[in-house]
């Protein structure tokens, strides 16, 4: 603990590299999995591709993916590219499975229903298949997020500077105390993210919401806190006035 | 109305649905598509949204053949009731009755207050347009699908199985409410069901089919009833068995009570009924 706190600056300034070092991987494989879970869904080749793809992906040795990386993107070796970019492929591979699933979750008869209804093609992906498939891509985020917090510290080796310093210089000088607060540290902001996330999924997928439960009976007025959005929507809000 | 000519729908997998098919559905009334699971019932229901396409054959609507029509536009301009709802699980009630106005333009506003005024139509509380659809109940969901399909004010309704997955009691509900509706708006209704009964409910006309989308018989439900056309039909709505013809049960059967009224039976001898000699009660 005194070791930690004799060094605050430094585990600061490590934690911000490696949240900075964490964000865009994690926010990039999300946005970039989605497409590949659409493509994923159109038809059983596409999804046999899709999904090999992200296996193999994933059972790169992360080692041998930094030596190459430079190579193949050009970088310079110690360039914190390299580090992002795996990260990224990482992530992606995992993420890509997810929105694969997530997307084929979606009820078949609500597609069709929106189909119906007239729902364009464009339409009827960005407002009922996302949303819908919403609860599953946050599980997959959740996992993506870990892993990767978990992951950027391996980047030490290529002189990324993120608390997986504290494990390379804990174990040269042999200071356990300072191993143990790289890993509290990388903990807690697995912690944080993974708040954050759960936190976003409460605020864009309202309707999954626990207190939103099934009640049967008409007119009884067990409304819970997921009201407030359509309370302040004022036709709506009128007729909630009334029935109190 | 809306009027199918030589309709052939062929699946990829060389099942025929639908061979050669030729009906008219008159605009104002009910027409009800009854068959077994199978049939080509929902398949000739789809083609008029173009959800099926058919593979030969016309199908138009009040003379203007669909297939011509932008697929999207077509589906706003008719209301369309699924089995089980299948309301959006992600908006809630008063959103989903808004969603085709919503689609087509109407400001967010007007649209949600309009869903209110349908959501009394259909005989629903207006506090439940602030729930989810989980919220409901399987009946109340099948009402709000119903005003949803309203929204528009669309001239024709499909209707697939709309109350098959609800218990007999709210069935009959439904049944009950839908021709109140009808006839207040008078749509051109097309409605698929393989209830016999819920057919004859509701029909100004009603189709009964065969395998493969061929039709053993049409007409009225009192033309059916009196004069089914073959074995299959009499089968189809139970007329074989009896269920469907009664008569005054003889007094001397049992010892019912008498000067009571008199009790009618069915071809097995299963108490059906009650005969009311006061004639219509309305």
């Amino acid at each position: 603990m005194s070791w930690a706190l004799d060094n605050l600056d430094l585990v600061w300034e490590l934690t911000l590299h490696h949240i900075r070092l964490s964000i865009v991987p994690i926010v990039l494989a999300f946005v970039l999995a989605i497409p590949l879970g659409w493509i994923a869904n159109r038809n059983k080749t596409s999804r046999a591709i899709v999904v090999t793809t992200g296996s193999l992906l994933y059972t790169i040795p992360s080692l041998p993916l930094f030596v190459i990386l430079p190579v193949i993107i050009g970088t310079r070796v110690l360039d914190e590219t390299n580090l992002v970019v795996a990260l990224l492929i990482y992530g992606v591979a995992l993420m890509m499975r997810s929105a694969t699933d997530a997307l084929g979750s979606v009820d078949a008869t609500v597609l069709q229903a929106a189909d119906a209804m007239g729902y364009s093609a464009w339409a009827r992906f960005w407002r009922v298949e996302l949303p819908l498939a919403g609860p599953v891509l946050l599980a997959g985020i959740r996992v993506v997020s870990v892993s990767t917090i978990a992951l950027v510290s391996v980047g030490i080796i290529i002189g990324s500077r993120n608390l997986g310093y504290l494990f390379q210089d804990g174990k040269q000088r042999d200071i356990l105390a300072e191993v143990g607060t790289g890993i509290v540290a990388s903990l807690l902001i697995a912690l944080v993210f993974d708040l954050i996330i759960v936190l976003l999924g409460r605020l864009t997928l309202p309707w999954t919401r626990s207190d939103a439960k099934r009640s049967g009976s008409r007119g009884s007025s067990s409304q819970g806190s997921d009201d407030e959005a359509l309370r302040e929507d004022p036709v709506v809000a009128t007729y909630g006035e009334q029935q109190r | 109305m809306i009027e199918f000519r030589s309709v052939t729908k062929k699946f990829p997998d060389g099942t025929v649905a639908v061979d050669d098919f030729s009906l008219t559905m008159p605009s104002h009334e009910t027409t009800v598509l009854v068959g077994s699971s199978g049939c080509g019932k929902t398949t000739i229901l789809r083609m008029i949204n173009r959800m099926v396409e058919p593979t030969s054959g016309q199908i138009l609507i009040d003379d203007v053949d669909v297939s011509g029509q932008d697929k999207v536009g077509l589906r706003r301009s008719i209301g369309y009731v699924l089995q089980a709802a299948g309301l959006l699980p992600h908006r809630r009630v008063v959103d989903n009755v808004a969603t085709v106005p919503m689609l087509n333009g109407t400001p967010k506003k007007d649209a949600r207050e309009a869903a209110l005024g349908l959501l009394d139509k259909v005989g629903l509380d207006r506090s439940l347009g602030a729930r989810y659809p989980r919220q409901l109940s399987g009946g109340q969901q099948q009402r709000v699908g119903v005003a949803r399909a309203l929204a528009s004010d669309p001239n024709i309704l499909l209707m697939d199985e709309p109350f098959g997955a609800v218990d007999p009691i709210v069935r009959a509900d439904l049944q009950a409410e839908l021709t109140r509706l009808q006839k207040e708006l008078g749509k051109t209704i097309v409605f698929v069901t393989h209830d016999i009964d819920e057919a004859f409910a509701l029909a100004d006309q009603v189709v009964i089919f065969r395998k493969g989308g061929r039709i053993a018989q049409q007409g009225t439900p009192a033309e059916i009833l009196a004069n089914p056309a073959d074995e299959f039909v009499e089968t189809f709505i139970g007329a074989d068995r009896g269920r469907r013809r009664l008569r005054v049960r003889d007094s001397t059967e049992d010892g019912g009570p008498a000067g009571g009224p008199q009790v009618l039976v069915d071809g097995d001898g299963r108490v059906a009924g009650v005969l009311d000699e006061r004639g219509p009660t309305r």
